[in-house]
């Protein structure tokens, strides 16, 4: 106990010192902490962005359709199959699909697209189609007319009000042939989708494609998609294995890696602050040292064993260091929390590049505990490490060198 | 009944000896014993500081032996060593030393918080000391706020604190006025008087020779004289 009282009151001898090692654990923390969170809040922003588009956080299909997506690889609809999905406590809500492949024409032009039979209230719960809606008016569910992406729109020379006529291949085999009005024109981010998307409430696509009952696919949200493949897991369980689930990250890919190729180039950035950190530290320990080693030597001397002399050093270093990652964290909860509030915003061009993705323009951060946590241990542990030295120094103190001046 | 309290055969500490050797003790004989207040004198570099530390166990001799109290310290390991330095021998250094963050009753229980006393026999020690050193007033000032006489009357105590076989002060007057440093003798003297405690010191001041009981003289690592001492103006042996 004595120690550590001496421990105490050593670590205030020089105040100055002190307080500099303190401040630069403290901005280490803040820093360390809003990269991270900065970089998670980014990342989950993209993600809520891309799933949004279109694809939903988690997608439930015939097992073999996403290697072949064909209507033959399509199921029946059931009430029981929804209401498993919809047990699970991470699950906000799903929508139900059938999707295929035809032939889109106008007056003299043709083009493939993506038909997609959608369930248009749980479809806009879950992708806000409607607010996607640019012309013309969203789908009602016994509506008989479509809703054009953009750019499909405008190969094909449409506007809303006029028809388009749709043919390809049924289920089983059978000719689906259609024509429809053109009750809306939508807009995504991604080009991709904005060039080949024609949606229509879910029964017209059922009664076009002769597949009464068939589903391709249920879309799925989540309350917290921190726990994706937890609840795919789970998901998969409760549903059996006729039907196959998947996340975003293994419909794609390529995004999913885009995330970690990022990741990397910040853990660079972080290794950098870290390696500030560690000068901050080291310098004051140093400083210390030299300050310090005549009263080392003479401790030695009077009989005070050097493995207490290092647990003095050690107890020392613990009460700087936990005040100033303690501190830091406190102080970064609230600057956290407001810059998820109110995101960072860019500005000017890039602002409007990132609207015609479709994405909005703001860097978030992520309020997740374990950034706290993490940075906070990260930063202690650094300390601690960087401590070793005085420690080594005081394994090899000689009393009569140390004291000699 | 064996008063003796430091035996010192032959000790010799040599630097570079694989280059230019210099002696800083050259087969040096030292018997001291219990109750003796013993002043080691001689010009710069004599090695009376390097004598100090040998007896100490702050350095090793590099040939002879150390007996203290029955004990050869230079066949004891570093840790051995400290423990064997925090019961048996006290020291005073030149510039007090104290623990900065510490009071002065701090300062003294320290050594006795090392050597696990109990927390009474602490307190009744701490106080004996403090009357003895005359500052039971100033016990829980910080050294800052203690003048250089006071620090080192409280260095004395915590030197004293352990119950040593000796002590062992280097130039204990050095940064001490004349007033502090006769003071400190006194107390010294007194204490060696009355507890029988047992001194050795280093020192070039005049003032400290004339109250040791024996004068030893180095000159270039040897004992050149050893002698019980007299008024320093009637001395022809001792070198400065």
């Amino acid at each position: 106990m004595w120690l550590l009282k001496m421990a105490w009151k050593n670590s205030w001898r020089n105040r100055n010192r002190t307080i500099i090692t303190m401040a630069a654990i403290f901005f280490a923390v803040i820093l360390s902490v809003i990269t991270g969170s900065l970089q998670d809040g980014i990342f989950d922003n993209l993600v809520k962005n891309m799933v949004s588009y279109y694809s939903g956080y988690i997608q439930v299909h015939k097992t073999g359709y996403w290697d072949e997506q064909i209507l033959d690889n399509s199921f029946a609809s059931g009430k029981i199959t929804e209401q498993a999905i919809l047990r699970h406590e991470n699950i906000t809500g799903l929508t139900s699909r059938l999707e295929s492949f035809a032939l889109a024409s106008s007056e003299n032009l043709t083009k493939g697209c993506l038909v997609a039979g959608i369930d248009p209230d749980n479809e806009n719960r879950i992708t806000n189609l409607k607010d996607k809606v640019v012309a013309g008016t969203y789908l009602y569910e016994n509506d008989k007319s479509v809703l054009l992406s953009k750019g499909l729109a405008g190969r094909l020379q449409l506007n809303t009000g006029d028809t388009v006529i749709l043919i390809g291949q049924g289920y089983h085999g059978a000719t689906a042939a259609g024509k429809y009005p053109v009750k809306g024109i939508v807009q995504f981010g991604s080009p991709d989708l904005n060039d080949r998307v024609l949606f229509m409430p879910l029964p017209a696509a059922r009664e076009l494609y002769g597949a009464e009952q068939m589903l391709t696919s249920y879309v799925i949200s989540l309350r917290d998609p921190a726990r994706l493949a937890t609840t795919a897991e789970r998901l998969q369980l409760a549903i059996g294995n006729e039907l196959h689930v998947m996340t975003w990250e293994e419909m794609m890919p390529d995004v999913k890696q885009h995330i970690t190729t990022d990741s990397n180039n910040m853990k660079i950035i972080q290794g950098i602050l870290y390696l500030l950190i560690c000068f901050g530290i080291f310098g004051t320990l140093l400083m210390m040292m030299v300050e310090r080693k005549y009263e080392m030597g003479m401790l030695v001397a009077i009989g005070m064993r050097k493995i207490k002399l290092i647990g003095l050093l050690m107890a020392e270093s613990v009460f700087t260091l936990l005040s100033g990652c303690a501190l830091g964290i406190l102080c970064s909860v609230p600057l956290v929390f407001h810059l998820n509030r109110h995101p960072l915003r860019i500005g000017g061009e890039t602002a409007e590049i990132y609207k015609r993705f479709g994405f909005e323009p703001i860097f978030p951060t992520s309020t997740d505990a374990i950034h706290f946590v993490s940075q906070g241990l990260i930063v202690f542990c650094i300390g601690l490490l960087l401590s070793l030295y005085p420690l080594y120094k005081v394994v090899r103190l000689n009393a009569v060198t140390a004291m000699r001046k | 009944m064996n008063n003796t309290v430091i035996d010192a055969h032959n000790i010799s500490r040599v630097y570079n000896p694989e280059t230019i050797p210099v002696y800083a003790i050259n087969n040096v004989h030292l018997h001291l014993e219990k109750g003796e207040f013993t002043a080691l004198v001689g010009p710069s570099g004599s090695g009376k500081t390097t004598l100090l530390n040998l007896i100490g166990g702050l350095d090793k001799p590099d040939s002879g032996h150390i007996i203290i109290g029955g004990t050869d310290i230079t066949s004891l390991r570093a840790n051995e060593l400290i423990n064997f330095r925090l019961h048996n021998i006290g020291f005073v250094f030149q510039s007090f030393n104290l623990i900065p963050v510490l009071t002065a009753r701090e300062n003294v229980e320290f050594i006795m918080l090392l050597q696990k006393v109990k927390r009474k026999e602490r307190d009744k020690r701490v106080i004996q000391l403090f009357k003895q050193i005359g500052l039971e007033d100033k016990m829980n000032n910080r050294p800052v706020q203690l003048s250089g006489g006071q620090q080192q009357r409280v260095a004395v105590a915590r030197a004293l604190a352990s119950k040593p076989q000796f002590v062992l002060a280097d130039e204990p007057t050095a940064n001490l006025d004349s007033a502090a440093a006769f003071n400190l003798l006194d107390i010294m003297a007194k204490l060696n008087k009355e507890e029988n405690t047992t001194f050795i010191f280093s020192t070039h001041d005049q003032r400290v020779i004339e109250r040791a009981k024996r004068v030893i003289t180095l000159v270039d690592g040897k004992i050149t004289a050893d002698t019980a001492a007299v008024p320093l103006t009637n001395h022809k042996l001792i070198v400065t």
